[in-house]
């Protein structure tokens, strides 16, 4: 019977997810770590796409990124190198990384090194650079690139320094904790970011950087509630990467938005993306922007609602509903809705508000065609406009064709296999 | 007096499945109404329901 099949393969796949051991080793430099990364990648947030399909924020950051890397002295010299045919794009998801907003990531970027201990396999992401103008929201002046060069030369060793004298970080608990203090894992990281400079702090004291420097660097994770998304996210990569290719399930184990493109792919489907068009995340715009200044849902970030966590974990983070718009209700029910389309409720990442029972893990994609209801994602809103910013933060779905696509490409797989 | 009757000299609390706007019509006369949050299942949708049946 196929539906035994899909349930066993559904099984294996959920006790993959729930017994990874996301774990922070180390941080390198991405050409050297990255699996596939040359001098001339750059790796891009969500589905695969080419320069001119881009949007404003996604252009914007490799344009600072070819300015970074030294192949551009400016806007007019990048913008002809990244059309020319000579720079490789392909999604972080390729390469074992993960990238929040425009997710560039380029050679000489310093990445954190992440390595789920259940299953042996690795994930990166770059370093969080803060708020304002930051090149994930496709901002390239002097200052973010000064800013990144900063984080290369002084934030990237330091930390690394630090991270060897403190040894590995196990960040399923870490996560956990801060889910327990009013962190969903996605749009709220204050809770994981004071949790990490706890720990971290100690040993940064101990590197043997200069007093100034160490000061430097403790301010600058210190300003930035964010910069624990930055662990988050490859925490959930490695954790779903171990459960990918598992024939016969039908759970998603990638969710991710190029600004132009929302994609998902399914464990029993192999590496297939199934795309439709990004949408325009529904939530509250910072003073002086209005919807149209909106660019489309971007960002590899909603690897957290994949995993579990993020949006479908909105009941353990009242404290941030009034920043995407809604209530303290509005987010226990838009929790209590995931588990209609998952297959597990989490066995460690657990909300105090609903008698800690375990997040909606693991979306099925039979379930959601079922039910109707689409993943809640919780996100921040990027200018359309390259060079902009952040504009403000809110819920955002995907477009249903994405599940429709991969269903009837189930079926189409096991009437090959004389199945169905 | 019939036990419907009765019924109907209470307060009246009703739970309404399906079509929103019965919802909305009861409300404007100020009657107690719960909407259920349900939908078919796929939407009604003939090409999905027959995908999912093939995986049952």
């Amino acid at each position: 019977m196929v539906q035994e099949r899909i349930e066993a393969a559904n099984k294996k796949v959920m006790e993959i997810i729930l017994n990874g051991q996301p774990t922070l080793l180390d941080i390198g430099i991405a050409e050297e770590v990255i699996p596939g990364m040359t001098k001339k990648t750059i790796l891009h947030a969500g589905p695969p796409i080419k320069w001119g399909k881009m949007s404003g924020p996604m252009k914007g950051a490799v344009t600072g990124a070819l300015i970074y890397e030294g192949l551009a002295v400016d806007e007019k010299e990048a913008a002809k190198l990244a059309a020319s045919g000579e720079i490789s794009y392909d999604p972080c998801h390729h390469h074992n990384t993960v990238g929040p907003m425009a997710g560039v990531v380029s050679a000489l970027m310093p990445v954190w090194i992440l390595q789920n201990k259940t299953y042996g396999n690795y994930s990166y992401c770059t370093l969080n650079e803060g708020l304002g103008k930051v090149l994930r929201y496709g901002a390239y002046s002097d200052e973010v690139i000064k800013r990144l060069k900063w984080m290369e030369n002084l934030l990237a060793p330091l930390l690394k320094q630090a991270l060897k004298l403190h040894g590995p970080i196990d960040l399923k608990t870490m996560i956990t904790q801060a889910l327990q203090m009013g962190d969903e894992g996605h749009n709220r990281n204050r809770a994981g970011t004071s949790l990490l400079i706890r720990e971290l702090a100690p040993y940064i004291i101990q590197t043997k950087f200069s007093e100034k420097e160490k000061i430097e660097v403790l301010k600058f994770i210190d300003s930035n509630d964010h910069f624990f998304l930055n662990l988050t996210m490859p925490a959930c990569k490695c954790t779903l990467d171990a459960a990918k290719n598992i024939e016969f399930s039908t759970i998603v184990t990638v969710m991710a938005r190029n600004g132009t493109e929302f994609g998902i792919r399914v464990s029993g489907l192999g590496d297939r993306w199934f795309t439709g068009p990004a949408g325009i995340v529904d939530g509250l715009l910072f003073p002086g922007y209005t919807a149209e200044d909106a660019n489309p849902d971007i960002g590899d970030s909603v690897i957290a609602e994949t995993a579990g966590i993020g949006g479908f974990a909105m009941a353990a983070a009242p404290a941030i509903v009034q920043f995407v718009g809604g209530t303290a209700k509005d987010a226990v029910n838009l929790t209590l809705k995931m588990y209609e389309i998952t297959a597990a409720e989490n066995n460690i990442y657990k909300i105090p508000a609903l008698d800690f029972r375990g997040t909606p893990t693991g979306i099925d994609i039979r379930k959601v065609i079922e039910t109707g209801i689409l993943p809640s994602i919780n996100t921040g809103i990027a200018h359309k406009d390259p060079g902009i910013g952040q504009v403000g933060a809110g819920l955002v779905k995907p477009p249903m064709n994405c599940f429709e696509d991969a269903l009837q490409a189930f079926v189409e797989d096991l009437e090959t296999k004389n199945l169905v | 007096m019939t036990k419907i009757n009765e019924l109907f000299q209470e307060e009246l609390k009703i739970i309404n499945m399906g079509l929103q706007s019965f919802n909305e019509n009861l409300k404007k006369q100020n009657v107690k109404t719960v909407q259920v949050d349900w939908e078919p299942p796929a939407g009604g949708n003939k090409k999905m329901l027959s995908w999912l049946d093939k995986l049952k």
